[in-house]
């Protein structure tokens, strides 16, 4: 409550609740974007998005372009996959994604001879010259066509089509488009280190979004512990009219949607799972996201790479580096220096909510934003005792549920309980375990009733 | 013959860094904040160091063997329900049986015989606490259930009220014998004079060992508040609904005591900052503990005012500890955007 005071008094945008983690954003913050060429076979996934899954265009032993189109789906939620080097198509066979799922994939062996990308790839990717675009001179449909041709998603980690996000709708007009570049996830900088390096694709990325779906107002998100990205926006904002920069609060989950709006908006949001931010008007686009449009549109680059933050105490160099899809871990993390042996975690993502990874045998795509190697001393096995009701997470839960109360229904497997708690609004930032003093996953227990509920509403069907 | 396995063993060893190197797999998060059941039970001890404090000085040598005793009382019944349980003893450590011990003497009369407040602590763990499934599953503050076992069965011990020595004069021989009138006792007797408001603040009045002095519970409840383990809704629930209820009362009829006199006598602050802040027996929904707290407040008015006893802290919890689970169900919070069926 008196940081939240402290924050209304500083001028920063902020949401009710939420906490306060450490950011531990110091092992990779400083260190600038670089070129990641993998030596071995690529493994890509034809699931990469939320939605239909693609079908192969491509036969094995078939030579690629860089850039090709390799897989696209016919169904109107899904977006198609590029080959993310040069080189020759092998069998079909299956991928790890970092969830967790077994899905289809070919793998891609990188061309001997020549180069397997574009010459000077990363200076195109961080090109700061966009000063002749002009967002208002793109037609609507145009943009989202071109979007779903180079096959980006959200980059956030919900990796949703973008082309059906931004989809103009009569019925639900949005007027406000907010680039989310709050990277609240501790130890991720991935779209900080792009802010920093390639802001002005994001900005034009940003208000060719906002072209897209009508919106008037397009707002960069940037959290108050990124003070250089916010003076490299403000200053890049400065000859963009109608693009404005909010300094939010520094507070875990700022950068969910569903706190986000009402920091920067001050409307909320309906209730998931059928409420969503076009409700009240808005679209959230990730920082990555808004970077990939610019480059999809303006120069029709197909989404093909991405930034990757390899983090953590568990590796030896950390860094941020731009990754073909269909990298393994274990070569990334090997040219990282690679594991350590005090490593206990692997996880895809940021701590809060990434998913943990068995093994390194796991591949990069659209939407992972980081690898976080943990050791013993930065996270831990936790035992779980009994629950206090000490309300730790009635009043930390930023979305206001009664988390205990939910994984208690969850337990004793009474998901009518657990629904009458409204346990299907829960966004699953993990605020709750984070803050319990007996260690219950709550966050965990929720997810599972949620996966039960879903997997029961599937079989009645 | 018996060197063979090691030797297995150490090549599985050397090998196993070449092989595919599995890590941990667990559920998000995979940060904690760092505090713990025990960690939030220490601080409550914390918290209640200045009323033991205040008790040492007011009651000297009866203040130093009662918490030892309720607080042996109730380890020694926690490790014997664990063991009927066939639990371990970690519960021992985590401090919840301490807490419950340290309450409970503080809340007994100075001058009770030990063996009476051994029972009274056996009494809050066994029977108010280990029987409904140990920690986090009792429905009635254990301390209470105690203090209120005894009350039934010495009812006569229960009501003796020894002065604080530094009432009587130094030197006097009879210190530790003299009683006297606890202030609420006072206020329902017109032949016994009311002590000063100063007096009650401080503490130089009789009463329950850790309650009298509302300044020592302040310091201790602020801390814990500040620290953010008390919930200050049900202390502001509880104080501001007794202080506008003695008001009303103290203009309507003016030989009822004002505001100031019942914020400050018995265990008014104590069981706001101590008792009804107890997280188990108390709902866990931020409108459930205001309305806990207001409940609380409202029934010790009614009990002082209207009731035979002259204090009625420990019945208004008891009673409000059996209202929680109706609250809670009142007062589901809504989520930040609206109830996921009214969504649809």
């Amino acid at each position: 409550m008196i940081a939240e005071l402290l924050d209304g008094l500083k001028g920063l945008k902020s949401f009710p609740r939420g906490i306060h983690p450490p950011h531990r954003k110091g092992y990779a913050e400083a260190e600038p974007i670089r070129l990641f060429s993998p030596k071995q076979d690529l493994l890509i996934p034809f699931v990469q998005h939320i939605g239909a899954p693609c079908e192969p265009i491509v036969k094995a032993k078939q030579d690629v372009a860089y850039g090709e189109k390799i897989a696209d789906a016919s169904a109107p939620v899904a977006a198609p996959i590029h080959a993310p080097l040069a080189g020759k198509v092998g069998a079909g066979t299956m991928a790890v994604l970092p969830s967790g799922r077994r899905v289809p994939a070919i793998p891609l062996t990188p061309a001997a001879e020549g180069e397997p990308v574009p010459a000077h790839f990363l200076e195109q990717y961080l090109d700061r010259n966009w000063g002749g675009v002009e967002p208002s001179g793109f037609d609507p449909d145009e943009i989202c066509q071109k979007i779903r041709e180079c096959g980006v998603v959200g980059m956030g980690g919900a990796t949703f089509p973008t082309h059906i996000k931004l989809k103009r709708n009569p019925a639900k007009p949005i007027d406000t488009v907010i680039m989310n570049g709050c990277e609240c996830e501790p130890y991720l900088t991935s779209d900080h280190r792009l802010m920093l390096e390639s802001p002005e694709a994001i900005v034009v990325g940003l208000q060719l979004a906002a072209r897209a779906c009508g919106a008037q107002r397009a707002i960069v998100a940037i959290e108050a512990n990124k003070p250089d990205a916010i003076e490299v926006m403000r200053q890049v904002v400065r000859d963009r009219p109608g693009v404005e920069v909010a300094v939010c609060a520094t507070k875990y989950p700022m950068g969910g949607e569903r706190q986000l709006i009402p920091a920067v908006l001050g409307r909320t949001v309906p209730s998931a799972p059928k409420g969503l931010p076009l409700d009240v008007s808005v679209v959230v686009v990730n920082c990555a996201t808004t970077h990939s449009i610019a480059r999809a549109v303006v120069r029709g680059q197909p989404l093909t790479h991405r930034v990757v933050t390899v983090t953590g105490l568990g590796v030896s160099r950390p860094g941020n580096w731009l990754v073909p899809f269909g990298t393994r871990f274990s070569e990334l993390i090997e040219h990282c220096g690679g594991v350590s042996e005090a490593a206990l975690k692997v996880v895809a993502g940021g701590p809060m909510m990434g998913p943990t990874v068995p093994n390194l045998d796991v591949t990069v795509v659209k939407g992972t934003s980081g690898i976080t190697v943990m050791t013993e001393a930065e996270t831990a096995r936790w035992q779980e005792t009994p629950c206090i009701r000490c309300g730790l997470c009635v009043d930390n839960c930023p979305l206001h549920l009664s988390p205990t109360k939910i994984a208690h229904a969850v337990k004793f497997r009474d998901y009518g309980l657990a629904g009458a708690y409204d346990m299907n609004a829960c966004c699953e930032c993990g605020c709750c375990s984070y803050v319990c003093p007996a260690h219950i996953p709550l966050a965990q227990y929720i997810r599972a009733g949620k996966d039960q509920v879903r997997l029961k509403a599937a079989a009645k069907k | 013959m018996s060197e063979a396995p090691t030797v297995t063993q150490e090549n599985a060893n050397a090998e196993q860094p070449q092989g595919p190197r599995s890590f941990l797999v667990s559920s998000a998060p995979h940060l904690a904040s760092g505090t713990s059941t025990r960690c939030i039970m220490f601080q409550v001890v914390l918290g209640l160091v200045p009323l033991w404090l205040a008790a040492l000085y007011f009651y000297r040598l009866d203040a130093l063997i009662l918490p030892l005793v309720t607080v042996a009382a109730c380890l020694i019944a926690e490790a014997v329900a664990n063991a009927m349980r066939g639990r371990d003893q970690r519960s021992l450590t985590d401090g919840s049986a301490i807490v419950t011990g340290l309450i409970l003497a503080f809340s007994l009369p100075p001058d009770l015989n030990p063996y009476m407040a051994f029972i009274g602590g056996v009494v809050s763990i066994a029977l108010a606490k280990a029987i409904f499934g140990g920690l986090g599953q009792n429905l009635f503050n254990p301390a209470m259930v105690g203090r209120a076992f005894l009350m039934i069965c010495f009812p006569a011990a229960m009501g003796i009220w020894t002065e604080p020595v530094t009432l009587a004069r130094i030197g006097d021989t009879a210190v530790d014998g003299v009683t006297m009138a606890t202030p609420l006792g006072a206020a329902m007797d017109p032949s016994v004079l009311i002590p000063s408001l100063w007096d009650l603040f401080c503490g130089r009045v009789g009463g329950s060992l850790g309650e009298t002095s509302a300044l020592a519970v302040l310091i201790g409840g602020l801390f814990l508040v500040f620290r953010r383990v008390a919930d200050w809704r049900p202390v502001l629930g509880m104080l501001a609904t007794a202080f506008v209820y003695a008001a009303i009362a103290h203009r309507i009829n003016p030989e009822f005591e004002g505001p100031m006199f019942h914020l400050f006598a018995g265990s008014m602050m104590f069981g706001a900052f101590f008792i009804a802040t107890d997280y188990v027996g108390a709902p866990i929904t931020p409108v459930g503990r205001i309305l806990f707290g207001i409940g609380v407040g409202g029934l010790v008015m009614t009990i002082r005012l209207f009731g035979a006893y002259p204090e009625g802290v420990m019945f208004a919890i008891l009673i409000m500890n059996a209202l929680t689970p109706l609250i809670e169900r009142w007062t589901v919070p809504t989520p930040f955007g609206g109830h996921v069926a009214a969504a649809g």
